[in-house]
């Protein structure tokens, strides 16, 4: 089945800049996409249009064959789990476990199913010794994996994450890699830390001036140099992929 | 900033919000209606929210250093006896206005009665819970949803201000001399810009979870126990307040 449709998405913002010029995608259940690109190129523009946040100017989203428009907001909210690059933007309760109810309980769970699927999310990133403390007093990639198990509390179809590494040491960057490797769930990730994205995804996309510029598995992407030069992409310093 | 909130565990705590917000109400209704020159009155609100204190096992030095928002009135207060017209009295040789001291003693008993039962109940009550007790109050909702967001921002604001300073202080930045008190002047504008930007960011990332203007309730009835049990403080201060007025 077919998680994720996006058919010649275009959008401009108030002031009149041009974001997304016809972006096509089509996500299989189960995959684990990278959305590639430099800075500016469009790419949270994307993500914001796949719950809605944003209304396309133009083209169509399906998510799990739900069409996103104003009727099925609610719906889409839930089935889109979008995990904000700063975890301070996303946390803001006075304890983990309040943090990681708090989107269930906006889509109607209650009583003792909510408190099965905060365990649950919690459980799933590892942090469920720490439900009681407040997300402020943890380290960065703990609240990374907090900010991700509010999202995952969701039960999403299709989950995103804006550069889910950016600002994290190593150890806990590959904590969280290996939690999303565990997660078995439709993934759709932003980044431009090209060796994670080798990591976590099989295939990625790029992106860049608003479209769709490379489609394939991260592996072929990752090594066209000329492509990655192209686009203002290259890895990072002492590595190769050929 | 110092938290106002004071987790635990004690029967004051586990009242429901909407019982607290009501009784505090009605409290500082009663505090307000009392006549200034009814000092036993005061006396007796006073010793009820001090019985409120032990029961939430509250320490008075910990109320006491909050209670300090208060300075502005109380030096207003502290300064009409001897500012206000009027016939005078002579304490301890000096001239007082006896309408300004008066009036003094009135904004001090009833400001400061005021923010002990504010800080009571900020105290014993999360502002989660706070924002819930109202909604379940049904304020209106566009009142809830800026309450909510108000608690989120505050937070965000200071912690963005915090930033800023730090990095100011660490390129030679030294704020407590007068002079430089420009660079601080010139941030704010900055702070402003950051802080939408960040408190939009932060919108978004509730609206992504299905946030819809409402903080998430699990409304469990209320039992007329809880009701009885937290109206006590309420129904004593309407007590004294019939009882005076008499």
């Amino acid at each position: 089945m077919t998680a994720l449709l996006v058919d010649g998405l275009a959008y401009a913002y108030p002031d009149g800049h041009q974001a997304l010029f016809g972006v096509d995608l089509r996500v299989e259940e189960g995959e684990r996409v990278a959305v590639l690109g430099p800075n500016g190129a469009g790419k949270t523009t994307l993500v914001l249009h796949l719950n809605g946040v944003l209304t396309a100017g133009a083209g169509r989203i399906e998510v799990a064959g739900l069409p996103v428009a104003k009727a099925n907001l609610k719906e889409i909210r839930r089935r889109v789990g979008v995990v904000f690059q700063d975890p301070d933007d996303q946390l803001f309760m006075p304890t983990v476990r309040d943090d990681v109810a708090f989107g269930p309980a906006n889509f109607g769970l209650r009583g003792a199913d909510l408190d099965a699927r905060v365990k649950q999310a919690l459980d799933a990133v590892g942090m469920a010794d720490h439900a009681d403390r407040s997300p402020m007093h943890l380290s960065g990639g703990q609240r990374r994996r907090v900010a991700l198990a509010t999202v995952l509390a969701c039960d999403p179809e299709i989950l995103v994450l804006d550069e889910p590494s950016a600002n994290l040491e190593p150890v806990a960057r590959r904590e969280l890699a290996e939690v999303l490797l565990d997660l078995d769930r439709t993934m759709l990730m932003v980044t431009h830390d090209l060796p994670y994205a080798l990591q976590v995804c099989p295939r990625s996309v790029l992106i860049d001036g608003g479209v769709i510029v490379a489609d394939g598995p991260t592996r072929d992407l990752l090594a066209d140099t000329a492509l990655l030069a192209a686009h203002r992409l290259e890895l990072p310093f002492g590595f190769r992929l050929d | 900033m110092q938290p106002f909130h004071r987790p635990g565990d004690t029967p004051v705590h586990r009242l429901p919000a909407q019982v607290k917000i009501v009784t505090a109400l009605v409290f500082v209704l009663c505090v307000v209606a009392t006549r200034r020159t009814e000092f036993l009155a005061f006396g007796l609100y006073f010793a009820v929210l001090a019985g409120v204190w032990t029961v939430a096992r509250i320490p008075p030095v910990w109320l006491a250093k909050r209670a300090l928002i208060e300075t502005p009135f109380v030096i207003l207060a502290l300064a009409l006896p001897f500012v206000a017209g009027g016939p005078t009295v002579d304490v301890l040789g000096v001239a007082v206005s006896e309408q300004g001291t008066l009036a003094g003693w009135n904004i001090l008993a009833k400001g400061t009665l005021g923010v002990l039962v504010s800080l009571t109940l900020a105290a014993t009550t999360s502002p989660r819970d706070l924002i819930v007790g109202l909604q379940r109050l049904r304020v209106p909702a566009m009142v809830i949803t800026i309450a909510t967001l108000m608690l989120r921002y505050l937070e965000v604001i200071a912690a963005e201000a915090r930033r800023m300073r730090t990095a100011r202080i660490c390129r030679g930045h030294d704020p407590r001399f007068l002079w430089q008190v420009g660079a601080t002047a010139r941030g704010i504008g900055t702070l402003f810009v950051r802080s939408y930007e960040r408190g939009e960011r932060v919108h978004l990332a509730m609206v992504s979870r299905g946030w819809a203007g409402a903080m998430p309730d699990d409304p469990r009835p209320v039992g007329r126990s809880a009701w009885l049990l937290g109206l006590v403080p309420a129904a004593v201060a309407a007590a004294v307040l019939v009882g005076v007025s008499l």
